[in-house]
């Protein structure tokens, strides 16, 4: 039976540079996905467009990877999939192709499109389409003047049909993480919309590996058995065209792929196992078996799936004010102490002057501030770190925060260090609002 | 069998969505698994994360995993960037959930 090696090579925007040229460069593959797109992704990009809408809005840090490795990916034959195309595909495409032309190599790069509905969500509210928050039940409307950004999550198909153009390269915005894979799956093994078992596989397999080196040894409970942590193998799955795959990784990388590793990646950000919904197809994560079968190779077989709902999820992302946080070093005897009373001397003072903020948080590092009472702390220590954040829509009492913190270096208790990075940022508050939309709505659009 | 923690017998991870979080519980084997299914409840985990948890817990099992996992709604303080808790992602939880003192 035929398959395919599909790695994948970022995780996240800011994930290592190394591993996707380690993957290209000794992976043996077919495919390389690249995620660059966190939530808020979208409207950092959505605003470089605002202000530059010729050249703005996607992941520089994909045409800087492209042009490292062009060479390498034309001999190896590997197909990238990467939704670096953010919300200005064509602008992407244009640096890409410049890549190619000095190098005198043919490259073709598909893009996909109609994922962005953010030119149109004023119409689309206003012809019913509600909106509703799926984590809140709120209206839209609470939010309406303050979108920065809208994508639907579209479905693998669409990523599909840019492979079928004959593809070297596929940029898209908005796809669903598992998407990546599933994708070079139904272009490569011709599977039909209604192959919900292997389609299921196939997002199984992205679900995995979507995450980098999350299943290869990273982040894992069992970290002190892992060697190579410095030279971390990223994953890739090779998949059958029944949909059953392996995972592995490279040769001579680090790290370990395991039952374990393998599953506290399938439970990364898992809600009801029984129903994860794709745009492609409803995945049972209780239905599969996983086996080791090898030195780093554990085999996934027997994934059920069902039909996809009639809706997509759609990411939308707005403006809701601004923070910032910052934080002191404390040390010497009584450090518990003095954290306490450097933390009340600037809360009294903020409120002397009459600032109020929306939301506060004091936060003593070093004293369980990530589990509470879950862990017993000791009375005595002899430094702690104490982080202070504020809320605000108005960003002049955001700023006045900023300036309270280094005065206490001098003006507090005394043995307060750590503040060599300045004052802390004002930063714009981009909060999230995940809603759907009826599939019918959308048309999507792949072309070379 | 007394006095062993979570972690001497599972593995686990965390991660949000939105202002939830879910912690993923592996056990190392079917016979610990079984236990948990009768000894680790939503009340139980509930009660555990009481000062780190306002919302409610669910529990869904993987039996095919030996793995639970378990929602714990309203837990980040609004999550995402809107938060301003250290670990605004929830990355923390799963080494939470391993220092639980267990009775089987």
């Amino acid at each position: 039976m035929k398959t395919i090696r599909v790695a994948n090579g970022q995780g996240f925007w800011g994930d290592s540079i190394d591993a996707p040229i380690n993957l290209i460069n000794y992976g043996n593959i077919d495919y390389l996905t690249l995620d660059y797109l966190a939530e808020v992704t979208m409207s950092i990009m959505q605003r470089q467009k605002k202000k530059d809408p010729e050249n703005g809005g996607y992941a520089t840090d994909f045409v800087k990877l492209i042009d490292l490795t062009i060479h390498k990916i034309v001999k190896n034959n590997i197909k990238i999939i990467a939704n670096a195309g953010g919300v200005n595909p064509e602008a992407c495409r244009r640096e890409l192709l410049k890549i190619a032309k000095k190098n005198n190599m043919n490259l073709k790069v598909a893009i996909v499109t109609g994922d962005d509905i953010c030119n149109n969500i004023d119409n689309l509210i206003d012809n019913g389409q509600d909106f509703k928050n799926l984590d809140t039940g709120k209206d839209i409307n609470s939010i309406r003047d303050n979108i920065y950004s809208a994508n639907v999550y579209i479905d693998s198909f669409s990523v599909a049909e840019a492979l079928d153009l004959g593809a070297d390269i596929v940029l898209c915005g908005r796809i669903s993480d598992p998407g990546l894979v599933v994708a070079p799956c139904i272009y490569e093994f011709d599977w039909s919309r209604d192959e919900f078992d292997k389609l299921a596989s196939a997002t199984v397999a992205g679900h995995i590996i979507e995450c980098g080196a999350q299943c290869t040894g990273g982040n894992f409970s069992q970290w002190m058995d892992i060697e190579g942590l410095d030279n971390l193998g990223y994953p890739i799955a090779v998949i059958t065209e029944d949909g059953s795959f392996n995972i592995t990784k490279p040769e001579n990388t680090g790290g370990l792929i395991n039952r374990f590793t393998v599953s506290e990646q399938i439970l990364y950000e898992l809600g009801d196992p029984r129903q994860y919904i794709s745009p492609d197809v409803c995945v049972d994560f209780t239905s599969f078996s996983l086996n080791e079968i090898g030195d780093n190779v554990v085999a996934v077989k027997g994934v059920k799936g069902s039909a996809p709902t009639t809706t997509y999820k759609v990411s939308v992302s707005y403006f809701d004010g601004y923070k910032a946080s910052g934080q002191l070093t404390i040390s010497g005897p009584n450090a518990i102490a003095k954290a306490k009373k450097s933390a009340e001397i600037i809360w009294k003072k903020l409120d002397g002057i009459g600032i109020k903020y929306d939301k506060t948080s004091t936060e003593f590092l070093g004293l369980s501030s990530c589990h509470k009472s879950l862990a017993v702390t000791p009375d005595i220590v002899n430094e702690v770190v104490l982080r202070l954040g504020v809320k605000s829509f108005d960003s002049k009492a955001v700023s006045r925060f900023t300036k309270e913190l280094a005065p206490l270096i001098t003006a507090g208790p005394p043995g307060i260090t750590g503040f060599a990075e300045g004052r802390p940022r004002v930063k714009e508050v981009i909060a999230y609002w995940p809603t759907l939309i009826d599939k019918k709505i959308i048309k999507t659009k792949a072309k070379l | 069998m007394k006095n062993r923690l979570l972690g001497d017998i599972a593995y686990a991870r965390s991660g949000d969505k939105g202002s939830n979080v879910n912690v993923g519980i592996i056990f190392k084997n079917a016979s610990d698994y079984s236990n948990a299914l009768n000894s680790l409840t939503e009340k139980v985990i509930k009660s555990y994360f009481a000062d780190m948890v306002k919302g409610d817990v669910i529990r869904y099992e993987l039996p095919n995993l030996n793995a639970l996992n378990f929602i714990l709604n309203d837990s980040l303080e609004g999550g995402g960037s809107e938060t301003l808790i250290n670990d605004a992602q929830g990355k923390t939880f799963g080494q939470a959930v391993l220092m639980m003192e267990i009775d089987f």
